[in-house]
Formats: structure tokens, C-alpha cells, sequence
């Protein structure tokens, strides 16, 4: 463009705005002119690691995208599987740390609130929340602040729009005191023919603004917050958290939900981090269109609101979408049904520039292509450090205490104690589709019969970011094999993947080692498990003064199961039943809690035997879905002990166990077989001649006979490893682990 | 079924409805109830309920045609946040308060049957015992202790708490009560989430089909 807007700024405002001088040589380029407020306020957004990956693009076209359920990948608003009977499945998880970490609860809550947006964005009805939380010590007071404010901030937004939190993991880790990690992430479920993409199309139509006023909250919090390192300043930050308003989600789900099932829509595209630059810009990106949009006429929470606040602000509970002229007055009409704010601020034109007008005058001209396909792409310099780097855990336990009492430290512990006190905060009913609740299964279950089908989808989130930072690979792989055996354990088969990538500073070498290492760890088990990764999010800078994050890979899966009556819980149900071992679990205390509570960080966990996990995963589905099992739950944090300990607690039914034909058949010794963890280990009971048969089916993956259900305690032998642990004292240890840091 | 904006169980209350009869929503600026025969007012978060929960539903265009409704002897049934605005619509005695542990509870609790003599109990044993689910922010019920005698008195305390699953401190363990007539429920636990055994719990279905065979004796008294 030749006639430059008015209003030139020079460096060093680009700075203040999170550019590099290279990056603003190359914007002053694409422009072939220097680029006003406006200009560069979106620029600053556009290309800020959070809009533009600039870090993280190259190394996730690794991952395998494609497969036979997929009906929307990466790319779109998020990922969207077939889950048969005409229906569709959206999910994603999506990071909100940075905020949290400056004000929990609408960090949180916002961040329940933007996934959600990003889910009906597609036309599907959130079905489903579940969420991944790290957080310091339990026993740390920030912790306790941080942990209060999320869990409530997560329930008033859910609760209050009425979809159910179903699912979800907590852990306690020293390096995420002070960047707590705030992973939520949302299910949805639509008729096929409702899904709707986000590119703009058809010249001439309008750019309809839908919801919440726009204020000045969350400016920068894409460039500011999230894209760079936490520091002393984060309380002088907090103005860059949006707050959230349920209510005027909720009314937005119903009217957007009500405008395509009305076919009045030509796209639909949700609001969040650099606000209307990103969602106008995307748009027409997507569409390979242009957009001109009027900052005057869009409706402003506060007065005198300069064109590059417009542009930028992060207000929450806003859409955008596309419109022929013949539909706006219906489009209007439906809006003010719901109460909700229509308002057409521009129009798609055939440029590829975004156009930015103040009451007709232009004030920013930029290209589209330059905003969203041309931002800059780094090469990531990976080296792993030859320092450790991070300190070792405190101690917590004597290395040589009898049996029963690690079991019971363990229970206690902040990474294996039941979540109930967070679930239960958590609406888990509303939508009356929860087959599998919280804690009553290894993955939520929730029936499709309200959609007229007969099946059932299965949900899980997982991540350990404490083994992933023993080995980013290895930690990596076992995320998306918890998460699919998680879906096993109620006979689901996982449809594809979500993930949520949270590192530190990525130009620091050990941390690019750390997210190339566990990119490659994901993509290998993906396509070991052939699960596709459908979308998902990659969150880089968690690291202040003390250092980054655990590298910490969450990964989300959905599945389908044929039956939701025959998905397994977790717990015994009654005595007599046999207690069998299914998997190729081979366990190792290196990496495990009992080392975490010894004081101790492993470099480095055990290979993990891809195939072998595969085929244990399809045994263990296999038998959930024949019905004859009882329970299934599978060995993670805490190991073997800890999974008896659980499936008696929740069941209060007693087991009597030997593990001298474990140890036998894998080698070590008591210990690790009892507290050792590694993937592939699902603990099962059931009557007698079911496990017989399961054994005698699925003899090539091993499933080891334990003992059988009954009594009052949990009582193993073999080796000299004598634990009797009353049921009572049991639960009472794994149920009271947050309750007691909170009386 | 009424739909007020932020209704979030309506829904999942009209599918529990029509298990037992026909059902559907009025939308919240409904001036008249079309002719129904009974009143549900489900769950949710009313217009948010930024303000004191329910009390802008309760002045919501539909609350006059149900206040009247009510007064001449119709059955309604407010869950949750339903029972909130019933209250505000001083439809109902008492108050509801937020829960003594200052936290949104979620959980399934055992509810004892006191008077089966209610149009929304009619059908359930008295004294049985029913798992349903709670889940609620504001949800101690609270009344004056000359109040709470009264509608003890009064036959009025419909449901309560089993010892020990009192959920939220609730004055005498109280989790549904009536009016004075008795055709006006309000309870805090969601029987709508419990009428179907694959979701945990079937036993708040006898409420639903309390309220059906309330109407059909109505219909069939007044044919004799």
C-alpha cells in the first residue's frame, strides 16, 4: 500500500510489544513501509509464539495427522473424529498457565471457557470437560492458593454453562510452583451434517461479531503473558488475565448452536488470544479472502478505546462469524432470543489484505498472508544438558521402611491420593450422558443415546511430567500409552489424539532437547497405536528465576466402545473374584514416586517395547468388552501396591496376593514388583473361570494370576514382602491426601 | 420445563419427564403455561445468578402465569435452582444459603422419604430411602426455628437428608419442602439425574411418576 496510514512508531515500541528487531525488519518488508500502532499491535500478536508456533511448527509436522476416523485435523478449531451413526466427535485441550499462575481462578475458568468456544465454533455441543492441573508441593502454601482458585474457577465456568467436568488428573511437582499448569480440555458431540469450518467465504457478505462487549482486558496476554518467561512483574501482570462471564457463554452455545442448526451461517470462528486480529485474520487465511473491519462499530465495554486496543483486546465470550446480507436480519432475530449481541462490524472483500477502518478511515492495511502463513519459523538448537537440570525432590520416606508403611506414604502422597475434593466441586452430571464418573473408571464414559446412538465415547487426559523429565522421549510415549490404556480399561478404542505441549524457554538448548525428544516420543507411540493427533496446542516459556517446568507432554484421547454397560470401574466388587496382572508390564522403581518420596530424579527410564504395548492394549480391551471381567484398572503412580491398594479402597473389598510368581516370571525383586512402575500393567478381577479363559486368550501379552478378592485387608506376600493394610486404613489413606492439607 | 437463560438441566429434566408423560419447554417470557398440567423449574444458573440466585427468574414475564398457577392448586416442582427461584417468588417458605463448607458440592447423597402424601412423593414408600445426586453452591436450606416447626407441623418437609449425607448444612436436614397446600415442591437433589440406572441411580423416577399419577386421579376425579 502506498498511503500509509498516519500515526508511524518507531523501534524500540516493538520491543516493548515482544518483537525482535529481525522480526520487525521483516514486518517493515512485507509492508514495504514502517507499520503503524495498529499495525504493529497486530503484527506483535500474530507472529507471538502463541498465535504463529514459531518454535514448535517444524518439529509438529512430524506427527502423524491422518487416519480412517478423521474428519477435521489440525488446523481448524480443533479436531474432529467419527465416531459413527452420523455423529461427530470435537475435541481438544488447550493451556491456560501463564494466567493461572497470575490469578487462578479466572485464569482457569477462562481457560474452560476459550476451549469450550473452540469446540462449538465447529457446531458441536460440549458434552465433556476434563482437565490436567501441576502445581507445586501439595504441602506448599502456593500451592494450596493456586489449587483452591483453579478448582473453584474451573467449576463456576463449567458448572455455570452446564457441561459437565468428567474427568482429569492433579499433580504435585517442586518445578511447577511457581508456573502452575492449567490444561483444560473439551469434548463435544455434533450431527454430522451441523459441523461448520472457520474459513470466510463469498464477497460482499457480513462479518457479524456475536456475545460479550469488548473491553480492555487480556490485552497482550497472547505477546505478553504467554509468550514469555514468568518474572517478579507477574502480579503487575494481572490486568493481561481476562475474567470470564459463564452466563454470556452459556447464551452464546445456545444462540450459536440455534444460528447452524438454522443453516444461517456460512462460518463461524471463536475469539481468543489477540482477539479480533487473530479470528478476522485466520478467517480469511483459511478462506483465502480478505477482511475489512470497522473498530467504530463494534460494541465497546468502555469508552475512547484506541482502533490497536480494539484490534488486540482478549474479551472473552465472543465469535465471529460469516453472513450473507438475505440472512442478517434472521441471524439478528435468533441473537436477541438468546440475548445476545449481533453486530455486523465489516465485510469479506476479494484483497487478501486485512483492513482495519475507524468510521470509514483506515487505519491499519495489512496482508493476510503475511499476518498468519509468512510469520517467522525457528530452528529449535537442541543439546541435552550435560548438568542436571533440576534439584532432586525432597526426601520424604527412609529407604528401608517396612512394606505397609511405603504403601501407605504412597497412598497419602499428592501424585497418587484420590482427586475426589477437586471432582467433587465439579458438576459431573449435567447432560445426564455420565455412564463412568470421576474415580469410578480409569476413563469417563459417556453414552450417545440422547444423540440417537447406541454406543458410548471414552475420555482421558494424561501427562507425567516427573518421568518425562527423567527422559522427554520415554515420558513421552508413556503419556499417549496411560491415555489409551486409560480408554482400555473401559473397552474403548481411541478414535485419535489431542496434546498439549508445556516446556520451558525454547530457545534455551536443553529445553528444545526436551520438546524434540518428546515430539519424536509422541509420534512414535502414536503410530505404533495408529492413533492419529487430530489438533492441539503447544504452550513454551513456563519458566521463571528458578528454571523451566518439568517438560510435561498431556496428551487427550477419545474412543468409542460398543457398550457402555460393560465398561469395567476401577474397584473390587466382591469377594472370591480372581485378581490377574494383563500386559507386558515390567516395572522399575527408577522414575517411580517411591523414588520421588526417597529424594531421588532418575536420568533416564527403561526402553519401552512399542508392539508389545499394542498388543496388550487390544487384550485388555478385548476383555472389558466380553463383560466378564469385574474391574480394570490399570498400574501408574505408585505401582502395583498402590492400584491393589485403590481397587480395594474404592470397592472396600479386601485381596490376599502373592507376588512370588511375578517376581519369578519378571525378574527384581519385591519391591519394584510392588511399587516399580512402567507402562502396560492393568490390574483385573473377575470370577475364576473368566480370567482363566482371559489368560488362556490372551497368553502371547502375560497375564499373571495375583491372588483373589475378600476379607477386611489387603494383605500381599511372597519374597518376605509381608503388607497387611487394613481396607479402612486404606481408603482412609488415599481419600484424606488434599482433604488434610485444607482443614 | 421451563427455560429461563442459564437453565443448564432442562434438558436432562424434559428427557426425565417424558419417560413418564408428554412434556415441553416454555421459554422464560411465556405469558401463559399453554395448558399444562404441571410445572417443572429445572437447575441451572439463571441469568447467572450474579445477583442473589434465582431472584431475577423469579420476576421472570412467566412467573406470574405460575404464580397463578400455583395458587389455584397446580403442581409445581422446582429443582435446585428452580427451588431458588420458587423461593424467591415466595412460592415457597424459607431461604436457601450457601453450602457451610463454602464450595460447590457434587455428589450422590441418600434422601428419607418423609411424607409420601405429597403430589411429588404419592407414588414412593414412605420412609424409603432414595440415592439422588446433589450438586449446588447456594444450597442450606434455612428457616426461622419457629418457622422450620411449623412446616414440620405442617407436614411440609417432603425429603430430607439420611444422617451424615447432609451435604450442605441445611437447617434440620432438610432437602425438599412444600408449601402449605402441598402443590408446590422445591428439593435442592436432582431427581432428573437419577432416572436411569446406567447414569447410577433410577430412584428419583418415582417423583416423576408421583406427579403423573397426582394429575391422572386429578383428571379422573373430575370425570366421576
Amino acid at each position: 500500500m502506498s498511503s500509509a496510514p498516519a500515526n508511524v512508531t518507531r523501534a524500540p515500541r516493538h520491543r516493548e510489544l515482544g518483537l525482535t528487531d529481525a522480526e520487525y525488519e521483516a514486518i517493515v518488508e512485507r509492508l514495504g513501509r514502517e507499520p503503524n500502532e495498529v499495525e504493529l499491535a497486530v503484527f506483535s500478536l500474530m507472529w507471538s509464539e502463541h498465535c504463529s508456533y514459531k518454535h514448535s511448527r517444524r518439529l509438529l509436522r512430524e506427527l502423524p495427522t491422518e487416519g480412517p476416523h478423521v474428519l477435521m485435523g489440525p488446523g481448524e478449531n480443533a479436531g474432529v473424529v467419527d465416531a459413527g451413526d452420523g455423529l461427530a466427535v470435537a475435541f481438544k485441550v488447550e493451556s491456560h498457565n501463564h494466567p493461572s499462575a497470575v490469578e487462578p481462578f479466572q485464569g482457569a475458568a477462562t481457560g474452560v471457557g476459550g476451549i469450550m468456544r473452540d469446540v462449538f465454533a465447529l457446531g458441536a455441543r460440549p458434552v465433556a470437560i476434563l482437565d490436567s492441573l501441576c502445581f507445586g508441593e501439595l504441602d506448599s502454601s502456593r500451592t494450596a492458593y493456586l489449587l483452591n482458585g483453579a478448582v473453584a474457577g474451573i467449576g463456576h465456568y463449567g458448572n455455570s454453562v452446564g457441561v459437565a467436568t468428567v474427568g482429569g488428573e492433579i499433580s504435585f511437582e517442586g518445578p511447577y510452583e511457581h508456573n502452575c499448569l492449567v490444561n483444560a480440555m473439551c469434548v463435544g458431540v455434533a450431527p454430522r451434517e451441523r459441523l461448520i469450518r472457520a474459513a470466510a467465504a463469498g464477497v460482499g457478505n457480513h462479518v457479524v461479531l456475536l456475545g460479550a462487549l469488548t473491553g480492555r482486558d487480556g490485552i497482550g496476554g497472547a505477546s505478553v503473558l504467554a509468550s514469555a518467561e514468568l518474572d517478579d512483574s507477574a502480579d503487575q501482570k494481572r490486568p493481561t488475565v481476562q475474567i470470564g462471564d459463564p452466563f454470556e457463554e452459556k447464551k452464546l452455545l445456545e444462540c450459536c448452536l440455534d444460528l447452524l442448526d438454522r443453516g444461517l451461517l456460512v462460518s463461524l470462528q471463536d475469539l481468543g488470544a489477540a482477539g479480533l486480529s487473530s479470528s478476522a485474520s485466520e478467517m480469511a487465511s483459511k478462506g483465502e479472502v480478505g477482511i475489512d473491519l470497522d473498530v467504530a462499530l463494534v460494541p465497546l465495554r468502555e469508552a475512547d478505546m484506541e482502533p490497536f486496543e480494539v484490534m488486540v483486546s482478549e474479551s472473552q465470550e465472543r465469535m465471529l462469524c460469516v453472513v450473507a446480507p438475505e440472512r442478517l436480519g434472521q441471524v439478528v432475530g435468533v441473537a436477541e432470543r438468546w440475548l445476545v449481541r449481533a453486530t455486523p462490524i465489516g465485510s469479506v472483500t476479494d484483497t487478501g489484505r486485512l483492513r482495519v477502518l475507524d468510521a470509514g478511515v483506515a487505519v491499519g492495511d495489512m496482508p493476510v498472508a503475511a499476518l498468519v502463513d509468512e510469520s517467522p519459523v525457528y530452528e529449535l538448537a537442541p543439546a541435552e544438558s550435560t548438568e542436571p537440570v533440576y534439584s532432586a525432590p525432597p526426601r520424604r520416606l527412609a529407604a528401608d521402611g517396612p512394606f505397609a508403611e511405603t504403601l501407605l506414604a504412597l497412598l497419602r502422597s499428592g501424585n497418587v491420593t484420590s482427586k475426589r475434593w477437586a471432582f467433587e466441586q465439579y458438576d459431573s452430571y449435567v447432560g445426564s450422558r455420565s455412564v463412568r464418573r470421576p474415580e469410578a473408571a480409569d476413563a469417563a464414559v459417556l453414552h450417545l443415546a440422547h444423540d440417537g446412538a447406541s454406543g458410548a465415547i471414552a475420555v482421558s487426559i494424561d501427562g507425567n511430567g516427573r518421568r518425562a523429565a527423567c527422559d522427554p522421549y520415554t515420558g513421552a510415549v508413556e503419556a499417549v500409552l496411560e491415555c489409551a490404556r486409560n480408554l482400555a480399561c473401559v473397552g474403548a478404542e481411541p478414535l485419535g489424539l489431542t496434546n498439549c505441549l508445556n516446556f520451558g524457554n525454547p530457545e534455551k538448548p536443553h529445553v528444545a532437547w526436551q520438546l524434540t525428544r518428546a515430539v519424536e516420543g509422541l509420534r512414535d507411540a502414536c503410530l505404533a497405536l495408529g492413533v492419529p493427533v487430530v489438533g492441539g496446542n503447544v504452550s513454551l516459556y513456563n519458566e521463571g528465576a528458578e528454571g523451566p517446568i518439568y517438560p510435561t507432554p498431556v496428551v487427550g484421547m477419545v474412543g468409542t466402545l460398543p457398550d457402555p454397560e460393560r465398561a469395567a470401574g476401577s474397584a473390587f466388587l466382591e469377594p472370591g473374584h480372581e485378581v490377574a496382572l494383563i500386559g507386558p508390564f515390567l516395572p522399575a522403581v527408577a522414575g517411580s514416586e517411591l523414588e520421588k518420596l526417597r529424594g531421588r530424579l532418575a536420568d533416564g527410564l527403561p526402553p519401552v517395547d512399542l508392539p508389545a504395548q499394542a498388543r496388550g492394549l487390544a487384550a485388555v480391551r478385548e476383555a472389558v468388552r466380553s463383560g466378564a471381567l469385574a474391574s480394570a484398572h490399570d498400574v501408574s503412580e505408585g505401582g502395583l501396591g498402590c492400584a491393589l491398594a485403590e481397587s480395594c479402597a474404592m470397592g472396600g473389598v479386601g485381596a490376599r496376593v502373592d507376588l512370588e510368581g511375578l517376581v519369578a516370571a519378571l525378574g527384581g525383586d519385591a519391591e519394584a514388583a510392588l511399587f516399580g512402575e512402567g507402562p502396560g500393567g492393568v490390574v483385573v478381577s473377575g470370577p475364576l473361570e473368566a480370567v482363566a479363559r482371559l489368560a488362556a486368550e490372551a497368553s502371547g501379552v502375560g497375564v499373571r494370576h495375583l491372588g483373589v478378592t475378600g476379607g477386611e485387608a489387603l494383605v500381599v506376600e511372597g519374597l518376605g514382602a509381608t503388607v497387611d493394610v487394613s481396607v479402612a486404613e486404606a481408603r482412609d489413606a488415599f481419600t484424606r491426601g488434599i482433604p488434610d492439607v485444607f482443614s | 420445563m421451563v427455560r429461563f437463560p442459564g437453565s443448564c438441566d432442562e434438558v436432562d429434566a424434559l428427557r426425565a419427564c417424558r419417560r413418564f408423560a408428554d412434556a415441553d419447554l416454555l421459554w422464560y417470557e411465556d405469558r401463559d403455561l399453554s395448558g399444562v398440567d404441571a410445572v417443572v423449574i429445572p437447575g441451572g444458573f439463571s441469568y447467572g445468578d450474579y445477583l442473589r440466585v434465582g431472584a431475577i427468574a423469579g420476576l421472570a414475564p412467566i412467573m406470574e402465569a405460575i404464580t397463578r398457577f400455583a395458587r389455584e392448586g397446580g403442581p409445581v416442582l422446582g429443582i435446585c435452582n428452580g427451588f431458588q427461584v420458587l423461593c424467591e417468588a415466595r412460592l415457597l417458605p424459607g431461604a436457601l444459603l450457601p453450602n457451610v463448607g463454602l464450595r460447590f458440592l457434587c455428589r450422590e447423597v441418600e434422601l428419607g422419604v418423609v411424607s409420601a402424601d405429597s403430589p411429588f412423593t404419592r407414588a414412593c414408600e414412605p420412609g424409603r430411602s432414595l440415592r439422588v445426586p446433589v450438586k449446588h453452591f447456594t444450597g442450606r436450606f434455612h428457616a426461622p426455628p419457629d418457622e422450620l416447626e411449623r412446616l414440620e407441623a405442617h407436614g411440609q418437609i417432603v425429603l430430607r437428608y439420611r444422617e451424615g449425607q447432609n451435604p450442605n448444612g441445611s437447617v434440620g436436614n432438610v432437602a425438599g419442602v412444600s408449601n402449605r397446600a402441598g402443590n408446590v415442591l422445591g428439593l435442592m437433589p436432582h431427581p432428573e439425574h437419577a432416572v436411569d440406572p446406567r447414569t447410577g441411580s433410577a430412584d428419583g423416577a418415582c417423583l416423576f411418576a408421583s406427579v403423573v399419577e397426582h394429575v391422572e386421579s386429578g383428571v379422573l376425579a373430575a370425570a366421576a
